[in-house]
Order: structure tokens, then C-alpha cells, then sequence
């Protein structure tokens, strides 16, 4: 891994605008080659905006750096083939794939294929899988490719994967493609940064506010007492204030630091697919971005959801559907206009990755403004007891969610109740739904944490802070529905927690507030089936990972919901899944946030 | 940097608890909250603070969510089980859905949180609900409860040789911080005065250098640089261990330094440290300064600190007893985060016998001083 510089200089403000929306030519360097030639091979270009198309069984990548231009400033990046994204790769079903990794970096490398199920040797982790590519070495990838749909591939090490090295993975079914659709496209989000995303990272360190410009000022709290009271103004900020935590710490980068890119275009740049009025489209949404959580939608299009992290679900429309790094949703949509614009806001709403979906090149829709950032809410931090509260409180303490947070509050109670009644106090004997006992690690009560939950909710079916009531129909996860039901029949043999803790003061991330270098592996007994809970202590959410087997995700009550590789858990909510321990090896498992897994929240699972 | 921490440590062994009692009985005027909140939680956890867990209990609070339960599809079957496993054990029925869950959880602290809640509208005070700080309950979750006995570098499937994956929680990060780099005009001529702090090291444990002065007439008056070991105890909050050098006018001092530096509730940065010198002396310093963002880029922070000694210097001007302090209000605007330009205000006054030694030296006993500088950060 690349050493850690502890010093770092500011970097000037670009202008506003450009930085926003970045460059119309979305980052071409020297020019678009036209041809879909191996662009790697001259390193002097680099492909930005599309993604080629590799298609086989044999694979050779190339992993340089290349120049890029996303802002105005020419920069450097780490790419696969010379492309960001990516080359996607087109594989079947049951064939067995070989992939060549050269890695021609000065520092070591890794490539990791999310949410593949494969044996561990080949996931691709530094330190856990195998000891990552050096520099001048080729590594070979072998596997069988044992399931289908969507998903995609990144590095492993350091901050490459901000830097340029993801791709989109579409595997073919054995039989065939089951879902029907005219148009076929990989809608990839990422983000990017000009500065060197460890820089970045030490700038959290020294301020982890630093990159937040919505920060409550004096000027909201006289807005907030002229119109509601001096009295609620304080009431309002009084929590905050004494926890000395922030309401609009909904992302740790905003705007101000990050690009956001549609397919590897910036918003000018404006990434666009084709279709034909009255054609099936489906989108392939996956995001991998580094940092940032997207709210997805076409306006004037409804978004039929047909499968979530590769597998195929219930089909469910919706309007809008908020996903985190990691995280892939496939859509149908029906388009009959000209244009459409495909407008993926940022959770923090500070900016917005864009592309457009055009009868014809060069047509545009308009682009939304995005939605006012709200502040969180009590629910976000004291779940069920901030929902319990919400008929009590007045005062737009918890603006227009009193419906989602009744509901958090009633899940949360009921199921809470519910589950800890049958099982007292005895932790390691899971019933039919997941324990609500809390169990605080004891070492969640140190400098690492800066809150717990104490009444976490459980209900599945808020779509999260920002997305609330807006009008819009939004997915949740407890729309999600996996077709096939659980992969295993079994009831859990045991039950494990973990906490998902932080303190962003420190800008530290930990699970049970140990960070990594700390911690000790979590041990699943081969073959055994169990339950995770997931218990966020944290006032963001968090897409979690668990590398080599599928989450199965449940509901409160204990009922199978979707299977997943990664499942967000959002900010005083407890979440549990199923795992069936069937791989042998040591994975890891962590937050997606890139930030956030190298500060350390992050789990060695060993399968023996 | 551990062997100079030890010997840090072991240099100050002696007066150690003496310095320790010193600062503490400093930090009691100024952060009593914050350090009640970390340092003592889990004496209150039991204490119970009667008027806020006694408080009227509003159930209307809870009681409209509940209402609400056909909302959840899952919520109808669960109902039952949960009514008939309830009976037994819930206190207070009336309370209905809240209380089940909460007389599950960790023993005490669900119940101070429902306290809290309950008061609802009114005061809602989340000091009483211990999501923060506190000591851990004896029967906490041990975290390393599901590892099997093994660890990140043996066992099955491990890699051979030492351990290769290190994430930034084991890497050092570092900042220089200049909090002040500023001309001070005063009716009776100019300076120049500096404030920086600098870190070196982990999330938990760095190296902290602070250095703080000023220089007139092509002179250094007064400098101050610390040398400390920070370790962090609580959520928001450092303790410093380690040494002071004092430079200028007058002869030089050095000064063994121990102190607290973090947040306070609603934000308040506050850094005390209390000293031992030579020959018995010992002084005490408090700074703390708040920022209020009238926009997201134009901040206006108020600031104070102040000075007291143990026995007179006179050598250095300096009294016995409270000797100094300084009011300021400087109003910056951040160009980017790390770079701000400010104008602003300061107020210093000398009292008792420092006041003294300075009137016989020709000095003011206060002035004011119009300050304009730069901030910033990397």
C-alpha cells in the first residue's frame, strides 16, 4: 500500500460551476480514439464516458496509470485498459472464466469481483485473498462463474478504486436472459476527486466537516425562530448541540471535493443511450462510487426494479430508488418522449451525476434542480425512540416524517418486544426472527464512538433521510423481494451482532468500536447456517459487504426479503440476514464507503 | 515516539498525581458537563438523576405511532406472540409497545432513554439517555466474543508471514493547524503574534506540538512551545502530557505540562492545562473558543484565555494568583476550509500583582487590540 503522506497542500477552487458540472468532453485526454482499439496499449489516451465491451472466457487487463481531464485540471488515474469505467465483461453462466491482471503501476494492485460467489483465493483481496500484485507481475484469475446478472469489479487496494479502477460485470443466465428487454446498458455512478483521495482522507482527519457547506448556521436558526419560535429554534439544535454532532453530516464528501460521473462522464459531459420510442430498456445501475450515495430517477419514467445486486426480485415500479457503493439495481423502463434525463442526486444533495436516455444523439431533457438537504432526523438518531416520539413532538422537530417514523417507532416496538420476550436474555439462541436485545460491545464506550442506539428500528421500509414523503413513490428494502425465496431452507443456528460504530469528530470507523488493526477475525463454522444483526451506532448509513456468500436478507418478523452482497443499514437501524457459511477461506467484510472501510470498519471473516 | 513517551511519563511520575489533581480541579469550573458525561457516566447510570427520569410521562408521545400498526404487514402476527410473552415481564402495561422493547435492552440505560423521551416537547435532555460516553456495563459484548480463537494473522486459511493488510487506523496522519498568524495594533504600538498546533500520530494516541507568542519590535516578547503526548479518553476528549518551554523577555522556563483539550457540548473548544516548574511553581491555563457560522464561510469565534500562577516570577512580570487574561472576537472568512483571512477584537487585561509588575515597568494593566490575520490549515 502506498505510504501515507502526512502533509498535504490546499488545493485552489476551481470554478464553481465547472467543478460541479465538470467537463462537456467528460475527461478525454488528447482526444476520443474512435475506434474501440485497445486503448490501453497507448497510454497516452484514455477512454472516459463509455466503457468497452470484452466478451469470452479469456481476459487480459491492464491496470496504468492515464491522464484524465474531468475538471478543467489534468490529473492522473488509475485505470483498467486505459478506460473508466472499465471494459465491462459480458460472461455466461457456468463457464469457467480466466482473467490476466498486469499490473504496470509503480505500487501494488488487486482486482476484486463484487458480489461474485468464487473460491477465496480468487476475491481478490490484498492481505486476505492473496498478497495483491506487484508491481510488473501478472496475476490469473480462474473461476467458474456460478450465477447471473449484474455485477462488477474494483480494486482492493488503497484508494485505486476512487481513482479509476471499476467496472461493470453482465453475466448471461445458463438458459438465457430471463428478462426481457430491447435495449441493454450499464449505467455505472462513480465519484471523483482532483486531490489525492488520501489527502482527502488526512483533511477528514484534521476536520471532518471540512468538505460539508450546509452546515446549520446562524442565519437558519433566525430563519427556523421567526418562524416557528426562538423555543423551537433551540429545541431543534439542542440534541445536536450537546452531542456535539451535526444534522447535516449526511456525507463525509460533498460537491465541494467530489465530481460525480454517469458511466465515467461528469454531468456536462452527459453520458446518453439510445432507444427507440416504445422499447423495453434495461438500465443496469451499479454504483461505484467511492463516497456517495445516489438518489436515482427519470423524471417522467417509471422505474420498474427487476433485480437487485445481480438477483432477480419481484418486479416492483417505483419512481426513484436510493443506492449506496456496492449496491446494483436493474430497472426496466418504457420510454415513449425524445429524451429523458436519468438524474442520480447525491444523498447529500450538494450535486448529482446525469446522463440522458434520447432517441437520437444530442438531445437533452431537462435537469432537475436538486431536492433541499434535510436535516436529519430523531429517528436517524435514536431510532424507534425518536419514532416513538414523533406524536409528542412539535414543532418541525422531525419535518413531515411523523408517517415514517410512526412506522419505525411501531416496528421497532413491536418486533423489539416481540423478539426479546421469547428470548430473555439468551443471545445465542436465534428464534424465528432476529433478537432485539442490544448488546453494546464494551468497547463501545471509548473515544472510538461518538453515540449508541440504544432503541434501534427495524422496519425495513423507510427509504432514508432526504427521501421521505417527497411525493415520490421510493423504493426500500422492503420492497425487495428475491425470486426463488432463500438459497438455504434452514433456520439460523446462532446469532451474531455487530455495531456499526464511528466518531466522526476523529473521523475515525470501526465495527463494535474497534477499528481493523485491532480486531480479531469473526469465525463462521463451515456449513453452519447463520444470523447476522447489523446494529447501526452511527448517524450515517452504511452499505456493508460481506465478501464470498450472500446475505439473506430478513425482514423484523423473521421473513426472507431479498439476497444481497450488499445491504445498507441506515443510521439507528437493525438489520439482520442469513448467511450460510458453504465458503471455506478467510473474506473480508466492511463498509462500501471507501473512506470508511480504510479507517477501518472492516471484519476479517474466517469460514473453517 | 514511545520511548519518549515513556520517558515523559517518567519524568513527571513523581508529581504526577499532584498535576493531575491540579487540572482536575481546573476542568471542574469549565467543562464540568463534558467530563461529567464521559468521565462519570456510569456513576450517574445508576444514580438516576430522579427529576428527569421522574418527570410526568407523556405516553401520547408514543402512543399515535403505535396506533399505527396495521401500517407494517409484518407487525399483525408478531402482535400476538409479543402480547402473550409480555404479560409476565412488563412493568408498566400501560405504556403499551414502547416498554417491552426497552426492558430488553441493556439493563439501565433504556429506561434513562425513555426518561428522556418522555419529557418530549419540553426539556429533552440526551445527556440522561447515555448515548454517549459512560462506562461499559459489566455485561457488555465482548468484541472479540465470535473470533474462534484466532487471529487477523493465524489460524486457518490465514496468509503465511506477518500481516499485510493495514488500514489507515494504523497509519500516522498529521496537520499543522495555524490558528493565529496575525499583526495586533494597540495604541501603544505593533505586534505580530503566532498560534499553531501540530499532530502527529493515530486516532488515539499523536504527538501535539503548540506553539504560541509574540514578537515586537523585531523582538520575541513572550513564546511558549509544548511538547505533549495526546491520548484520547473519551469521545471529544485528549488528555496532554508533557513539557512547556517559556522564551522572551526574561529568563527561560520550563514547565512540565498536563491538560485536557476537546469539545464541549455545544461545541466549545476548550484546552487547560495546569504546569509545574522549577523550584515549586505551577501555573494554569484555559483557553476555549466557539465558531459561529453566521454563513457557511463567514465565521464569527469568540475566544478566551486565561492565565494563572502558582507564586510570583518577577523576573518574567508575573504575579501570583490570577495574572492574565484576553477577550476576542475575530470574524474570518474561509475562502477554502483551510484558508481564512480575519479581522477582529481582543480585550487583554493584567490583575493583582501581574497588573502591578507591569504598571512599575511602564506597561498597561489592559489595552485593546485591533488584530487582523490569516488562518489556516494543512
Amino acid at each position: 500500500m502506498k505510504r501515507h503522506s502526512p502533509f498535504f497542500l490546499a488545493v485552489p477552487d476551481l470554478p464553481r460551476r465547472r467543478f460541479v458540472q465538470g467537463l462537456a468532453a467528460g475527461g478525454v485526454v488528447l482526444g476520443l480514439s474512435s475506434v474501440i482499439a485497445p486503448a490501453w496499449a497507448r497510454t497516452t489516451d484514455t477512454v472516459t464516458g463509455r466503457a468497452p465491451v470484452l466478451t469470452g472466457t479469456e481476459f487480459d487487463l491492464v491496470i496504468a496509470q492515464s491522464p484524465v481531464n474531468f475538471t478543467g485540471k489534468p490529473r492522473m488515474a488509475t485505470t483498467i485498459n486505459g478506460s473508466i469505467p472499465a471494459p465491462t465483461l459480458h460472461w455466461k453462466e457456468g463457464d469457467t472464466v480466466t482473467i490476466r491482471v498486469t499490473n504496470t503501476l509503480r505500487e501494488s494492485t488487486s482486482i476484486h469481483w463484487h458480489g461474485i460467489i468464487l473460491p477465496f483465493r480468487m476475491d481478490g483481496v490484498p492481505g486476505i485473498s492473496y498478497a495483491g500484485i506487484a508491481p510488473g507481475e501478472t496475476f490469473t484469475y480462474r473461476f467458474k462463474v456460478e450465477q447471473s446478472g449484474t455485477y462488477w469489479y474494483h480494486s482492493h487496494s488503497g484508494m485505486q478504486e476512487q481513482t479509476g479502477m471499476y467496472g461493470a460485470i453482465v453475466v448471461t443466465p445458463e438458459g438465457g436472459e430471463t428478462i426481457r428487454a430491447d435495449r441493454d446498458y450499464v449505467v455505472q455512478l462513480s465519484d471523483w476527486t482532483d486531490e489525492d483521495p488520501m489527502h482527502v482522507f488526512a483533511k477528514l482527519k484534521t476536520q471532518g466537516d471540512y468538505s460539508n457547506y450546509n452546515r446549520p448556521t446562524a442565519a437558519d436558526f433566525f430563519r427556523d425562530a421567526s418562524r416557528d419560535g426562538i423555543q423551537s429554534a433551540l429545541d431543534k439544535r439542542k440534541m445536536w448541540n450537546e452531542m456535539r454532532m451535526n444534522p447535516t453530516d449526511l456525507a463525509d464528501l460533498s460537491a465541494a471535493t467530489l465530481t460525480y460521473l454517469m458511466n465515467g462522464a461528469t454531468p456536462a459531459g452527459n453520458w446518453t443511450g439510445l432507444f427507440r420510442p416504445g422499447e423495453r430498456v434495461r438500465l443496469r445501475f451499479i454504483n461505484g462510487a467511492a463516497n456517495t450515495f445516489y438518489d436515482v430517477r427519470i423524471p417522467g419514467l417509471k422505474l420498474t426494479v427487476v433485480q437487485a445486486d445481480g438477483q432477480n426480485v419481484e418486479p416492483v415500479t417505483v419512481d426513484e430508488f436510493r443506492f449506496g457503493p456496492g449496491e446494483t439495481y436493474d430497472a426496466i423502463v418504457t420510454p415513449a418522449d425524445d429524451a429523458y434525463t436519468i438524474f442520480a442526486q447525491t444523498m447529500d444533495r450538494t450535486g448529482f451525476a446525469r446522463g440522458t436516455l434520447a432517441v437520437r444523439p444530442g438531445l437533452t431533457a431537462p435537469v432537475p434542480e436538486p431536492d433541499k438537504p434535510e436535516w436529519l432526523t430523531m429517528t436517524d438518531m435514536m431510532g424507534a425512540m425518536g419514532g416513538g416520539m414523533s406524536g409528542g413532538m412539535s414543532g418541525g422537530m422531525m419535518p413531515g416524517a411523523t408517517r415514517d417514523m410512526g412506522h419505525g417507532g411501531m416496528a421497532g416496538m413491536r418486533h423489539g418486544g416481540m423478539a426479546g420476550m421469547n428470548h430473555g436474555g439468551m443471545a445465542m439462541a436465534p428464534g424465528a426472527s432476529a433478537s432485539s436485545q442490544v448488546r453494546h460491545a464494551r468497547t463501545e464506550y471509548g473515544p472510538s464512538t461518538d453515540m449508541r442506539v440504544d432503541m434501534p428500528r427495524t422496519n425495513l421500509d423507510d427509504p432514508g433521510i432526504g427521501l421521505r414523503n417527497n411525493g415520490r413513490r421510493v423504493h426500500s428494502l422492503a420492497d425487495l423481494s428475491t425470486l426463488g425465496g432463500p438459497l438455504d431452507p434452514r433456520g439460523p443456528e446462532r446469532e451474531i451482532e455487530l455495531h456499526l460504530t464511528g466518531n466522526m469528530e476523529r473521523y475515525s470507523w470501526s465495527l463494535d468500536g474497534l477499528e481493523f488493526g485491532q480486531s480479531t477475525p469473526v469465525h463462521f463454522r463451515y456449513g453452519e447456517r447463520l444470523r447476522v444483526i447489523l446494529h447501526n451506532d452511527t448517524m450515517m448509513t452504511h452499505p456493508m459487504h460481506l465478501h464470498g456468500m450472500w446475505s439473506e436478507l430478513e425482514s423484523p418478523g423473521g421473513r426472507f426479503q431479498a439476497r444481497r452482497h450488499t445491504i445498507p443499514v441506515q443510521p439507528a437501524q437493525r438489520i439482520s440476514f442469513l448467511v450460510t457459511a458453504d465458503a471455506l477461506g478467510r473474506w473480508a467484510w466492511h463498509c462500501h464507503l471507501l473512506f470508511h472501510m480504510d479507517a477501518g470498519m472492516f471484519r476479517e471473516v474466517v469460514v473453517a | 515516539m514511545s520511548a519518549d513517551m515513556n520517558e515523559g511519563e517518567a519524568m513527571t511520575k513523581s508529581k504526577r498525581v499532584h498535576v493531575l489533581a491540579m487540572a482536575i480541579a481546573a476542568l471542574s469550573v469549565t467543562v464540568t458537563p463534558a467530563w461529567a458525561q464521559t468521565g462519570t457516566g456510569h456513576v450517574e447510570h445508576h444514580g438516576g438523576r430522579a427529576p428527569a427520569v421522574d418527570a410526568p410521562r407523556k405516553t401520547q408521545g408514543s402512543m399515535p405511532a403505535m396506533g399505527q400498526g396495521g401500517m407494517n404487514h409484518e407487525a399483525t402476527p408478531a402482535t400476538s406472540d409479543s402480547h402473550s410473552g409480555m404479560k409476565p415481564d412488563a412493568p408498566q402495561p400501560s405504556t403499551s409497545g414502547a416498554m417491552p422493547g426497552m426492558n430488553h435492552g441493556s439493563p439501565s440505560a433504556p429506561q434513562r432513554g425513555m426518561s428522556g423521551l418522555e419529557q418530549g416537547t419540553g426539556t429533552m435532555d440526551h445527556g440522561d439517555m447515555n448515548m454517549q460516553g459512560g462506562a461499559a456495563p459489566p455485561n457488555a459484548r465482548d468484541p472479540h466474543a465470535y473470533s474462534g480463537g484466532y487471529t487477523l494473522d493465524s489460524g486457518p486459511h490465514a496468509l503465511p508471514g506477518p500481516r499485510l493488510l493495514r488500514l489507515a487506523d494504523e497509519h500516522s496522519f498529521g496537520a499543522l493547524r495555524v490558528e493565529r498568524l496575525e499583526r495586533v495594533h494597540t495604541r501603544d504600538g505593533n505586534a505580530t503574534a503566532y498560534d499553531t498546533q501540530a499532530w502527529f500520530g493515530r486516532n488515539y494516541e499523536r504527538l501535539v506540538l503548540k506553539a504560541e507568542g509574540d514578537a515586537a519590535r523585531g523582538k520575541l516578547q513572550e513564546a511558549q512551545t509544548e511538547v505533549l503526548w495526546g491520548h484520547a479518553v473519551a469521545t471529544y476528549w485528549d488528555t496532554q502530557l508533557g513539557v512547556r518551554y517559556d522564551s522572551g523577555v526574561g529568563p527561560d522556563r520550563g514547565w512540565l505540562a498536563f491538560g485536557i483539550q476537546g469539545l464541549a457540548p455545544y461545541w466549545f473548544e476548550v484546552d487547560a492545562t495546569a504546569y509545574v516548574g522549577n523550584s515549586g511553581r505551577i501555573a494554569l491555563s484555559l483557553e476555549a473558543e466557539y465558531e459561529l457560522l453566521l454563513t457557511q464561510k463567514l465565521i464569527l469565534q469568540p475566544r478566551m484565555e486565561i492565565n494563572a500562577y502558582g507564586r510570583r516570577d518577577p523576573a518574567r512580570d508575573i504575579g501570583s494568583g490570577l495574572s492574565d487574561a484576553a477577550v476576542g472576537l475575530r470574524l474570518r472568512y474561509e475562502i477554502t476550509r483551510q484558508f481564512a483571512p480575519y479581522v477582529g477584537v481582543e480585550w487583554a487585561s493584567k490583575f493583582g500583582e501581574s497588573a502591578d509588575l507591569a504598571r512599575a515597568g511602564g506597561e498597561k494593566r489592559s489595552e485593546t487590540r485591533w488584530v487582523g490575520g490569516v488562518r489556516f490549515w494543512f
